[in-house]
């Protein structure tokens, strides 16, 4: 199946962006407009990529399929070599597939230009980068702004989410900060902010914790399972196991394949370690 | 969107302010330069046109014999012929049947070697001619002090004279003095001044103000005689569009009065000012147009600087449009960002440099005081625009095109 792209800024507030202010994400019933998103959020069917060095042929992936469900916090995991990246690539709709389908929240990105994958991306997906990637010069809340000045809204409103947004992760009095001003801690969290702004169907995070010093990482972490608590779901790459025990599952790649695939909780309960804090504040 | 391309071009322009206005500099000298040559070149041209306007626009003068100096020269020739412009010939051109586009005529006689003396100063005036009192209009010579020669001076003989400036200076010491009613000797007649020209200048060619005019009949009476022909005929047409009517109308009528029936034998040459204007400013656009060839050129260069410092933003900023196709940023979203900046950077040069012209305007460049023309201005400008338009779609193109897992990777 694949859903009608809707044009920036011609279709009025009922763009999807544009979806109930409040961030979270609609209840699957929630929308009786549209039609009932599909439970499972990313659903890749037997995708191959093969990349061409020279004569070389490389293949990255051989075949994989997985799907995750709405709501799920997963932790993709594998050494480098593993396929991972390019997993990520293309689950973040910045690559397409040599073989295979890849439907992400119902939509087919087969065959799709690069302007159409550009509007999934800015609609669907949040990106977190290892290296943060938060434009230069540019304020906290201006880098928050920039997924939605790209999906077309008006400033009042996008200013407002933005500034809730950064509120989310604890940034409220940073707003006008440079990244050049901000700790790696808090630009992670700025980038965070950035990602859940636009209320995408997942949030893709790339080693989010790979420069970051172990205070900093616990403080990243927290909010991604404090997101993951609110009904967010989150797909993490790292090769961190300290990092991966946040996630609900975990997937292990090696040499282009799903070695291991095992659930650390269940979807619909609360991530691993808020839960274990949870059951802390209730023992004391 | 449009606004937020402007917040990010002005920001890249700001951050790297040497290397922005280095480029700019380029555009500014472009820019100038055209609007600079060109004001030059209008300048001149409206110099030249100004003193041969000063020689009355719809004036045309009329010589008889071979060249524009032969008017002396036909005295001599074979009267039988009659060659030479006569009191017949005038009465001709009056009757407006013969001339309609002729508004007036004045028979011109010179005396050579006429010397003046006023109170032991001496002084040869380089002209000393006889003429009708609508010479004054025909040849644009209003009087600045005193009266001009009138019909009444023309009917008595009268020993009057009108001086242009620069005798007045030779004879009375100054160019400010006052000599209406002095007795002035002329060879052996005393004439009395009754009027000063206005100060015309040079034409290019000779002073117009060194020149001492008398009525054509006191000059037949004591200085030429009446048997010579005319040494000129000045006339002025209706208007400054009638000027080649008229000059045709009078050599038909000169032709035909002297029985001369081929044209090519016509023994008559008309010096009419509107051709000798339409000539110079021909010849002055020629130039001008060369001149602001060559700063053209000077802003195309300026544009290859607008594109080398594009090329090198673009790679700067690989990683950065990275980050913005993945968050959602289109081909053209990073188009118009990096267009947005090389037209801004290429209109900030245009403003200069169109803000460098006009106050090098001001100045007199070789002596010639330059005049703007508008057109030059906008053309300038508008071209600056196209400049950075067209040298910046390269470099943004180029952006555009990044694939974003490429772009975010670049370090």
């Amino acid at each position: 199946m694949r859903l009608p792209l809707l044009r920036r800024g011609g279709q009025g507030p009922a763009g999807d962006v544009a979806r109930p202010s409040d961030l979270l994400p609609v209840a699957p019933d929630g929308a009786p407009a549209a039609p009932a998103p599909p439970r499972e959020v990313i659903v890749v069917r037997r995708v191959v990529k093969t990349y061409t060095l020279g004569e070389i042929a490389v293949h990255a992936l051989r075949g994989v399929s997985l799907s995750m469900e709405h709501g799920d916090f997963v932790a993709i995991m594998g050494a480098s070599g593993s396929g991972k990246s390019t997993l990520m690539n293309i689950i973040g709709c910045l690559d397409l597939p040599t073989s295979g389908r890849y439907l992400l929240d119902g939509v087919d990105v087969r065959g799709m230009a690069e302007d159409e994958l550009a509007d999934v991306r800015n609609r669907k997906i949040g990106f977190v980068f290892q290296s943060f990637n938060l434009i230069p010069r540019t304020t906290a809340l201006a880098n928050v702004e920039l997924p939605m000045v790209y999906a077309g809204m008006k400033p009042k409103p996008r200013r407002r989410r933005a500034e809730r947004a950064l509120a989310i992760v604890g940034l409220a009095d940073r707003m006008d900060h440079m990244p050049s001003e901000l700790s790696g801690g808090q630009q992670q969290r700025v980038a965070i902010a950035r990602a859940i702004a636009t209320n995408p169907a997942i949030i893709l995070a790339d080693e989010p914790t790979g420069n970051l010093d172990t205070t900093a990482t616990y403080e990243v972490m927290d909010v991604f399972s404090r997101l993951n608590a609110q009904g967010r779901t989150v797909v993490l790459i790292t090769h961190e196991d300290e990092v991966a025990r946040h996630a609900k599952r975990v997937i292990r790649l090696r040499d282009g394949e799903v070695i291991d695939d095992h659930r650390l909780s269940p979807v619909d309960g609360p991530p691993p370690r808020l839960r274990g804090r949870a059951e802390d504040r209730g023992a004391s | 969107m449009i606004r937020e391309n402007m917040r990010i071009a002005v920001q890249g322009i700001v951050s790297n302010r040497l290397r922005s206005a280095l480029t700019m500099l380029g555009i500014l000298i472009g820019v100038g330069a055209v609007i600079l040559v060109v004001a030059v070149g209008n300048g001149s041209s409206k110099a030249v046109q100004s003193r041969i306007q000063a020689l009355g626009t719809n004036t045309l003068v009329v010589f008889s014999g071979g060249g524009f100096g032969g008017g002396r020269g036909a005295r001599n020739g074979t009267l039988s012929q009659r060659v030479g412009i006569t009191s017949q010939d005038v009465t001709a051109l009056e009757n407006k049947v013969n001339a309609p586009d002729v508004k007036a005529l004045s028979p011109v006689r010179n005396a050579s070697s006429v010397t003046a003396s006023y109170n032991g100063s001496t002084y040869s005036p380089s002209q000393f001619v006889g003429v009708l009192p609508a010479y004054s209009e025909i040849r644009n010579y209003p009087v600045g002090s005193g009266r001009f020669l009138t019909n009444d001076d023309q009917a008595n003989n009268s020993k009057v004279v009108v001086l242009g400036t620069t005798v007045v200076q030779n004879l009375f010491g100054t160019a400010n003095a006052n000599p209406i009613g002095a007795q002035v000797q002329f060879n052996a007649t005393t004439l009395t001044v009754v009027g000063v020209l206005k100060p015309k200048g040079s034409n290019g060619a000779q002073d117009q103000d060194d020149i001492a005019l008398i009525p054509l009949s006191t000059m037949e009476e004591s200085f030429t005689g009446s048997t010579t022909p005319y040494s000129q005929l000045a006339v002025e047409a209706t208007s400054a569009g009638t000027t080649n009517a008229a000059e045709a109308e009078i050599l038909a009528t000169l032709d035909a009065d002297h029985h001369i029936t081929a044209t090519s034998a016509t023994q008559f040459n008309v010096l009419n000012q509107t051709s000798l204007l339409a000539t110079s400013s021909a010849n002055t656009h020629t130039f001008t147009v060369l001149l602001a060839a060559i700063a053209a050129i000077s802003l195309l260069v300026g544009g290859i600087g607008v594109m080398n410092i594009m090329l090198v933003t673009v790679t700067e900023r690989t990683r950065e449009i990275g980050i913005r196709k993945a968050i959602g940023a289109r081909k053209p979203d990073i188009l118009s960002q990096f267009l947005v900046e090389a037209v801004l950077l290429s209109l900030l040069g245009g403003l200069l440099g169109v803000a460098a012209g006009l106050i090098g305007s001001h100045f007199k460049i070789d002596g010639t005081k330059p005049v703007i023309v508008p057109v030059s201005v906008v053309l300038a400008f508008g071209v600056s625009l196209l400049v950075g338009l067209f040298f910046g779609i390269y470099p943004a193109n180029r952006a555009a095109s990044l694939r974003p897992i490429d772009a975010l990777r670049y370090e």
